[in-house]
């Protein structure tokens, strides 16, 4: 375990790196979100921009499906606590060029990448990559330069996050990001281009025999049970029928109900494999393979005969925010936007969120004429919502300004907050399910659906779960605590019915470190460390509140309701505040 | 006598997601990617497929010949062996294997060749890898 322990921070302003040992910090936090979050509180002071800090876990190239690595940063796009998540394999090359995390300080003096290695971080000259309009020539080079094919892990912002939108990603492997909440424009920034990861080495552990019983019990539950059958078959998009049939699709900006069934048909998971799907990858480490390619094969618009052909990663959020969000019910539509969202390096779920919101407030009349060629976009213009994500990009104008802060900036300005679906500044995941999902999205410490399982519970319509604010409370923050040592462990989500607390903890002991006998307590330490650091960041209780259209817009699942969530997220305060662990285990 | 070998018999199933080279570590009782004796990486990104590396088992091997110490043999039963205490760590039968099959342990200045144990295609999800056996008529 000693390599898990040691964190190289990386100061681009002084072009030097350091490695320290830092055992304690595994000890008390785990590793991943638990890490990257403590790494943030103790290095925010040194980079006005704010430090970059990714960690990887303990199960880390030990165990499949723990291969995610943890990004913490200050969020442009909300002004506070930023985390976000990414597959590929950039987990497993951090961990196998030595490190446990990665801290990044300062400023570049001019574009650079970063590589790093077993023997520290280099950092190469990127100004002929700044400026590329896409993203992966950047990343054909770099591979070509840096070598270390099969064992490295290429991160990299595309022009997006050059031009430092709110909301702009870093993408890694081409088909996996750390999407959400700006990790892009931190790297612009940083004028960081890129980080090249690799190595490859062993770990030892405690018990080698039982270390490989235990793995290959792990690997069948993954390979022969049901458990992951929806995400290896279909990939995600399979949640788009159940999800429409439930009125939990979120359409045109929640001025509909839903899609017609021919429209969900369209955009459903089983309609574009049949259509579109190319080839499926996997991140490192995991036999399910959920990334789904489409080949979309487009005409040269100037030649007969000449044809583009590209290859498109296809998951739920992405067709809800560029597709039933905005009234795209075609999946070839679908795929040309997220192809240039894609190229850009922006957040999808930001951007369908910010087109929507824009349609609709360009037809209220709110919107100043530069912020369209002609007349304001209807649903499911495509032409119009490319222009538009071009616009977003690269137009110099105040509007398109406002536009790169994100949907509650845009609102601030213009006006129609009430429909301007954000959650603590974030724009919304694609689950209208019930005001389950709703809140889970604002007690997520990352603003995320997949934090905590809101929309499950909204699901299962357990009626003691919604007979009061204090029952949805604990129930969101037992789920939340829970999923803070999936993150540390940086497990996926996808695999959570596997790893149990009793599984988690007998994997941990063959591989021989420790973990505390009440996992449960310990997700909730680790939940209220990281909301003590928000409130640190400024974070106020008192801010958050549902947008008015989740109210408005019937779910079949129990409906969202000013009053109830008010008491809901004060009720989550007071339980966070001085609430024992024992009482999350009843 | 009966030979085994190891064939990638489905390249176009691969999903990148390197469980033979984790599954080829944990023969030494390690985790991670401690000089796996496999490689998959992707065919010039990771839309265009994968390529996987693994010794092939070839009829005559050019690795064996070019070792000048004899520390390669190829067995009966299928494979190659390296016997250790003759290898000086030349490197010759790395250059001899143009698929890039002989992989390189650098703290032991040896090569790291597959022996044909089949624990990669047990743990390859998409049936990329198979450990095929033969019947060779007692040879």
């Amino acid at each position: 375990m000693k390599s898990l322990h040691r964190v190289l921070i990386v100061d681009l302003s002084a072009q030097s790196f350091i490695v320290e040992e830092r055992p304690d910090l595994f000890s008390d936090f785990i590793g991943g979100s638990g890490v990257s979050s403590a790494l943030l509180r103790e290095y925010r002071g040194r980079s006005p921009e704010g430090p970059i800090v990714f960690a990887v876990g303990p199960f880390t190239a030990l165990y499949p499906m723990a291969s995610k690595t943890v990004a913490s940063f200050l969020s442009p796009l909300t002004g506070n606590y930023g985390e976000s998540h990414a597959g590929g394999r950039s987990a497993v090359s951090l961990r196998m060029a030595g490190y446990g995390a990665l801290v990044v300080l300062g400023q570049a003096p001019f574009p650079q990448y970063l590589v790093v290695d077993e023997e520290g971080a280099r950092f190469k000259d990127a100004r002929s990559l700044w400026g590329m309009k896409n993203c992966s020539t950047p990343a054909r080079i770099m591979r070509e330069q840096e070598g270390g094919a099969g064992l490295r892990s290429i991160l990299r912002i595309g022009p997006a996050g050059e031009k430092k939108v709110s909301y702009a990603s870093v993408t890694t492997e081409t088909y996996r990001h750390f999407g959400r909440m700006g990790l892009g424009a931190v790297f612009g920034m940083k004028m960081l281009k890129g980080i090249v990861l690799k190595g490859n080495r062993g770990i030892r552990v405690s018990d080698p025999a039982r270390y490989k019983t235990l793995y290959q019990e792990l690997y069948k539950e993954m390979t022969e049970s049901d458990i992951m059958k929806k995400y290896h078959d279909l990939g995600t998009p399979a949640n788009i029928l159940p999800l429409h049939e439930m009125g939990a699709l979120p359409v045109c900006n929640l001025t509909r109900k839903s899609l017609t069934g021919p429209e969900a048909d369209s955009l459903s998971g089983e309609k574009l494999a049949a259509r579109f799907l190319s080839r499926r990858l996997a991140c490192a480490h995991c036999p399910v393979a959920c990334i789904h390619l489409a080949a979309l094969r487009l005409e040269a618009p100037s030649e007969p005969y000449f044809y583009q052909t590209s290859y498109v990663s296809y998951d739920y959020e992405l067709l809800y925010a560029l597709g039933s969000m905005i009234g795209v019910t075609e999946a070839r539509d679908v795929l040309r936007l997220i192809d240039r969202v894609e190229q850009y390096g922006m957040d999808a779920m930001s951007t369908g969120v910010i087109l929507a919101w824009i349609t609709e407030a360009g037809a209220k009349g709110l919107l100043p004429p530069e912020a369209f060629v002609k007349n304001p976009p209807s649903w499911g213009q495509t032409e119009a919502y490319l222009d538009l994500i071009d616009k977003i990009c690269f137009a110099p104008s105040p509007f398109f300004e406002t536009a790169r802060k994100g949907c509650a900036a845009l609102a601030e300005v213009y006006g129609g907050k009430d429909f301007a679906l954000v959650f603590g500044k974030n724009e919304m995941p694609g689950y209208h399910t019930g005001i389950g999902a709703h809140l889970g999205f604002l007690l997520g410490i990352r603003h995320s659906h997949l934090d905590n399982a809101g929309y499950a519970l909204d699901q299962k319509m357990d009626k003691e779960v919604f007979s009061s604010p204090d029952h949805l409370a604990l129930a969101l923050i037992k789920e939340e605590a829970f999923r803070h040592i999936l993150s540390s462990l940086v497990i996926c989500f996808f695999a959570r019915n596997i790893y149990s607390p009793s599984v988690i903890s007998e994997l941990s002991r063959a591989a021989g470190f420790s973990l505390p006998e009440s996992l449960l307590e310990k997700g909730l330490e680790l939940y209220r460390a990281k909301l003590s650091l928000k409130e640190e960041l400024g974070f106020r209780w008192e801010d958050l509140s549902l947008p008015r259209r989740v109210c408005e817009t019937q779910t079949t699942g129990p409906q969202p309701d000013q009053a109830f969530a008010r008491e809901t997220l004060r009720a989550a305060r007071r339980l966070l505040q001085d609430t024992p662990a024992t009482l999350f285990e009843e | 006598m009966m030979k085994i070998k190891l064939s990638v018999q489905n390249p176009q199933l691969c999903v990148g997601c390197q469980l033979c080279m984790y599954a080829c570590s944990r023969r030494s009782g390690s985790g991670g990617l401690g000089q796996p004796a496999i490689s998959v990486r992707s065919s010039g990104g990771m839309s265009k497929g994968f390529t996987i590396i693994v010794c092939r088992c070839c009829e005559a091997p050019p690795c064996v010949e070019a070792c000048p110490a004899g520390a390669l043999v190829q067995v009966k039963t299928g494979g190659i062996r390296l016997q250790k205490d003759k290898c000086t760590g030349c490197g010759l039968c790395r250059d001899a294997c143009i698929i890039g099959a002989v992989f390189w342990d650098p703290v032991a200045c040896q090569p790291d060749i597959c022996v044909q144990c089949g624990q990669c295609a047990l743990f390859c999800p998409h049936d990329v890898l198979a450990l095929t056996k033969s019947d060779e008529g007692g040879t």
